[in-house]
């Protein structure tokens, strides 16, 4: 993790490589989830079973992608748990919610590597995970029907009808905020983002890393006017 | 199956599509009269014949039922009861023929997912339509008297069909027509229903006071009915439940949180989009990216300095 200056830029790395294919693992496993879920949630969805192969196999690999879901998302969980612990800034920033919403951070308190409602969006996944997952296997009808009463697996269907549904809302608000605050999937891409970016949004993340140095990766002196090779 | 068209349908399972309705059937019914069986089997034997279905062998765990439960190749499952009446001081050997209910308002199919997996007919005879079965095991949730069972071979959903194929070319279930003590009859609702009072006189006649059909209004009624000595008990025959309705959780779950599931994410992807095209762009100002730059120039220096 550093600051690097590159020829027409500066960037700050953010992600390393195994935390993007983690992510993206879960991601891709998470839309699969969704709308493999949805065909079976409301029959004017169902043709959505015809990606999958059919009702059947849409019924047979819900559960397995959702074992993949769990898997590379507990490794996700270890890898970025400890940016995640809430602290009085993040309260701070949640009261100016307003501003964020209006594109005016300049009224937003200096914040580290994560602000308070992406904490959130962190704590609110691992929660609908687990309840998903716990939900998910009462409901395994291939390999839990007999494992719990009907009236258990009755309520796992409510609530994993309800969690799924609030995890599709924490995702929209999070791939939103991924599009909408400009630069920031570059992050996931390509693992780095502009000094401009962090300053902006986690101006205290960006001192951190600046001051365990700055990497030089400048070819040539920096362009100055009248100087350098003829274009 | 045999012979029954999409005519035929009252209700689809998952489907938004309204059945034409166009050929309106005299709602038929099989009456079981617990008081005339002698626990036989004759009509679980048919069952497997005319289905076409073997069972494999169990084992004796000293009960009369075999196989214990239910299974996907036994639609139909004597169940038998010792009971003490302390009333009269008599032990009674209550049997009571287990199976489908045929519910008109089926739970099986209010909880399917699969579009026609699971049909209505006119005539009251609820099917499940195994191509278009996926396996789900939903209907077991559906169901409030736990019938239907799901296959771990071909992973599909069977029950009772009350022989739709024989009633659609006009003859009576297989089991109807096996039972010796005529315990199993069949006909119209209407006809049955009045061959039952019948039956509850003569029961009553001979000191069942609490003689009485079996027509559970809490799903409807049933196009499967039975005449009980004791309808004040049902839950003396096995279990046979009280007064049930589908799941007050199933009818949630299939009913409102679909409806708000699907408002509530259509809501939220929709605010996205407008806040999307409203709302400044957040993106970084060349001022920012100098102002980065200072910034890390003087954090660098005070790393260096540390
Ligand atoms: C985390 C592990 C998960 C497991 C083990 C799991 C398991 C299941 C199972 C067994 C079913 C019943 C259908 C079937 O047998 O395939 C089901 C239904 C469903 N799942 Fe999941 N699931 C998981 C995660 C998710 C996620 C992340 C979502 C969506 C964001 C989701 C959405 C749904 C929906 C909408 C249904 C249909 C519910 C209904 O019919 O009311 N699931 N899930
Ligand atoms: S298992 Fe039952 S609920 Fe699921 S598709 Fe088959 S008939 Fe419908
Ligand atoms: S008894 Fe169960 S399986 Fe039969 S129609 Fe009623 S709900 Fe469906």
């Amino acid at each position: 993790m550093a600051v690097r200056r590159e020829e027409e830029r500066t960037t700050v790395d953010r992600y390393p490589g195994r935390v993007r294919v983690n992510h993206w693992v879960t991601a891709i496993s998470l839309i699969l989830l969704a709308l493999s879920g949805a065909a079976l949630f409301h029959p004017s969805l169902f043709f959505l079973s015809s990606f999958f192969g059919g009702g059947s196999n849409t019924r047979m690999l819900h559960p397995w992608i959702g074992v993949v879901l769990l898997l590379s998302f507990a490794i996700l969980f270890v890898q970025m748990v400890r940016y995640n612990f809430w602290t009085r800034v993040d309260t701070e920033w949640m009261r100016h919610i307003g501003d964020v919403m209006a594109g005016r951070e300049e009224n937003l308190p200096e914040i580290g590597k994560y602000n308070g409602a992406q904490k959130l969006v962190f704590w609110l996944m691992t929660l609908m995970i687990l309840v998903l997952f716990g939900t998910g296997l009462m409901i395994w009808y291939e390999y839990f029907g007999t494992s719990f009463t009907i009236e258990q697996q009755r309520f796992a269907h409510i609530v994993h009808a309800l969690a799924a549904i609030a995890m599709l809302l924490v995702v929209i608000v999070h791939i939103y905020a991924g599009f909408y605050v400009r630069g920031t999937i570059n992050a996931m891409t390509e693992g780095k983002v502009t000094g401009g970016w962090a300053f902006r949004h986690h101006r205290l993340w960006l001192r951190r890393e600046a001051r365990k140095g700055v990497i030089d990766e400048r070819q040539v002196p920096p362009r100055r006017h009248g100087v350098g090779p003829a274009e | 199956m045999a012979g029954l068209q999409s005519q035929d349908f009252a209700r689809i399972s998952a489907t938004t599509f309204r059945p034409p309705d166009v050929r309106h059937d005299f709602e038929v019914a099989k009456l079981i009269d617990v008081s005339k069986c002698i626990g036989c089997k004759a009509c679980q034997a048919a069952c497997l014949e005319w289905n076409n279905l073997r069972e494999e062998v169990g084992f004796n765990i000293g009960v009369y039922d075999n196989p214990h439960d239910l299974t996907p190749n036994t639609w139909t499952l004597m169940r038998f009861t010792e009971w003490e009446n302390a009333e009269s001081g008599n032990l009674e050997w209550l049997i009571r023929k287990d199976g489908c209910m045929h519910c008109a308002d089926p739970g099986c199919l209010k909880a399917c997912p699969a579009p026609g997996a699971i049909v209505q007919y006119n005539n009251g005879i609820v099917d499940f339509v195994s191509e278009n079965c996926i396996g789900c095991g939903y209907c077991v949730k559906g169901c409030p008297f736990n019938i239907p069972r799901i296959s771990q071979t071909d992973h599909k959903a069977y029950k009772c069909t009350l022989c739709s194929d024989r009633v659609s070319v006009g003859q009576a279930p297989a089991c109807a027509k096996a039972c010796p003590t005529g315990a199993i009859v069949f006909g119209t609702k209407e006809a049955m229903l009045n061959y039952a009072e019948g039956r509850i006189t003569d029961l009553k006649s001979r000191g069942f006071k609490n003689a009485g059909i079996y027509d559970p209004p809490g799903v409807g009624g049933t196009h499967v009915m039975y005449v009980l000595h004791h309808a004040d008990r049902p839950q003396l025959y096995a279990n046979l439940p009280q007064n049930p309705r589908i799941s007050q959780v199933v009818e949630l779950w299939k009913g409102l949180t679909k409806y708000t599931g699907m408002a509530v994410v259509g809501f939220a992807a929709m605010f996205a989009f407008v806040h999307a095209t409203v709302a400044r762009r957040n993106d970084v100002s060349r001022a920012e990216d100098r102002e980065a730059e200072h910034l890390i120039d003087e954090e660098a220096a005070r790393g260096r300095e540390a």
